[in-house]
């Protein structure tokens, strides 16, 4: 329980522990808390940085989504709208050809009727020409009687 | 110590007295082989318990930190790095609270005083008997195994504190600065005359406060220390006579593990509490150090 220079001992032997401590211990731990603090809060503001990211990508995807459905409504409504003009286009040349048809076949039946009569002329005359020859009794020269013939049958 | 038919007051005084190494009566250097010898050494002799405690523990806590230190890891910390970072979180928070300064001393300053003045106080719930009469049979005479029951090294390490103290009040304030809130706080005056009559005043009661921060930190804690080492002291000395079988010693002797148990518990306490109330003045000493006020 004397004071000696045990005094002078321990306060050394502490200064050199403090210096120690200072140097070598201190410092390295609370390098690697700070770093970790850091770490840490460069995930944290990563991870709020990816939601942001997420919440504008989910924003954009909904507008895109938006977009093309609009665009596609466009497109059928578009579609509709061509659907019936060729339709509309359809029943126009098809009413036109049936016209066509209608007016050729027209005119072939007139053709067939001016043919058809032109026969029955020719029959006609042919059989007058005959009736005459009976009641002469004599034949009659085609040629000689050509220009009585076609007044005959110009008459019928 | 026990076994041996030494009295109660050998015992104690046994138990009170280190291991000094210095010059005998007789000229040569040795060990002191009783408390006269001792203090018959005068101030240049050392107590190699001390002196040898404190020093082992101090490289076992350094030894241990900077080995964490070394390893230290800034991902996922493994048990030992987790403990140390507790630690020193803890300290770093109380010099924060306490410290306005800056300084990059001051914190590892407070880590070594809390963890090594623990340590120290620690020694103190070891059996008391355990480790003397290990020394006695090496043949030492004596062994304190509490440092901090020791004023030498309390005092060391308060005049450590308080030449840090000193130093950086100069540093910071300037020696007029420093001599100025000596000598003109806490009375002063807008006349000349009164201001110095105040001085001396001043001075007095400054200085008796500047005194008193190493004096009361150091005495405190070995004021603490000794007064438990003093009571496991006493309590091992009730089942003392024990080795005597007897029914009446037995009982003694349960009475002394079940209250020297109970107050090693309160002890670990009274152990953080002390180490803790050290680191803490003396990170405010410090701050009071780097203020500069009035």
């Amino acid at each position: 329980m004397n004071i000696n220079a045990t005094l002078l001992g321990q306060t050394i032997m502490f200064i050199l522990f403090v210096w120690f401590c200072m140097k070598f211990v201190w410092p390295p731990i609370m390098q690697s808390l700070s770093d970790r603090k850091k770490q840490i809060a460069d995930g944290l503001a990563a991870g709020e940085r990816g939601k942001q990211e997420l919440e504008l990508a989910s924003k954009h995807a909904a507008e895109k989504l938006r977009e093309a459905k609009q665009r596609a409504a466009e497109i059928i409504t578009q579609a509709e709208k061509r659907s019936s003009q060729v339709v509309e286009e359809a029943k126009e040349i098809a009413k036109e050809e049936g016209n066509r048809i209608l007016v050729g076949a027209k005119a072939e039946v007139e053709q067939e009727v001016f043919r058809a009569r032109e026969m029955l002329r020719q029959h006609v005359a042919d059989l007058a020409v005959a009736g005459a020859a009976k009641i002469l009794h004599r034949e009659v020269n085609a040629k000689t009687h050509a220009d009585l013939l076609a007044t005959i049958k110009a008459e019928l | 110590m026990a076994s041996e038919s030494i009295t109660s007051t050998e015992y104690i005084k046994h138990h009170l007295q280190n291991l000094t190494f210095g010059k005998l009566p007789d000229g040569t250097l040795g060990l002191a082989q009783d408390p006269e010898q001792a203090k018959a050494m005068g101030f240049w002799a050392i107590n190699l318990d001390t002196l040898g405690v404190a020093f082992l523990l101090g490289v076992l806590f350094l030894y241990f930190f900077s080995r964490v230190a070394k390893n230290a890891t800034i991902n996922v910390p493994g048990g030992s790095q987790n403990f140390v970072e507790w630690i020193i979180e803890f300290i770093d928070t109380s010099v924060r609270g306490s410290f306005s300064g800056r300084n990059k001393m001051v914190a590892p300053l407070a880590l070594t005083i809390f963890i090594w003045i623990f340590l120290m106080n620690l020694m103190d719930l070891v059996p008391i008997d355990y480790l003397p009469v290990v020394a006695h049979a090496l043949g030492l005479p004596f062994l304190k195994v509490v440092p901090t029951t020791d004023p030498n090294a309390t005092f060391g390490m308060s005049i450590a504190i308080f030449i840090l103290v000193i130093y950086y009040s100069i540093k910071i304030k300037g020696v007029s600065g420093f001599a100025g809130e000596l000598a003109l706080q806490p009375f002063s005056s807008n006349n000349p005359v009164i201001k110095t009559v105040f001085i001396p005043i001043n001075l007095l009661l400054e200085g008796v406060n500047l005194i008193a921060k190493p004096l009361s930190l150091s005495l405190r804690l070995f004021g603490n220390m000794y007064a438990g080492e003093m009571i496991f002291i006493l309590l091992a000395l009730m089942g003392g006579a024990w080795a005597v079988a007897s029914v009446g010693n037995s009982v003694l002797f349960g009475t002394q593990v079940l209250l020297s148990l109970g107050w090693a518990i309160f002890h670990i306490l009274i152990i953080t509490l002390q180490a803790f109330i050290f680191m803490t003045l003396t990170i405010v000493y410090l701050d009071m150090a780097h203020q500069e006020h009035h």
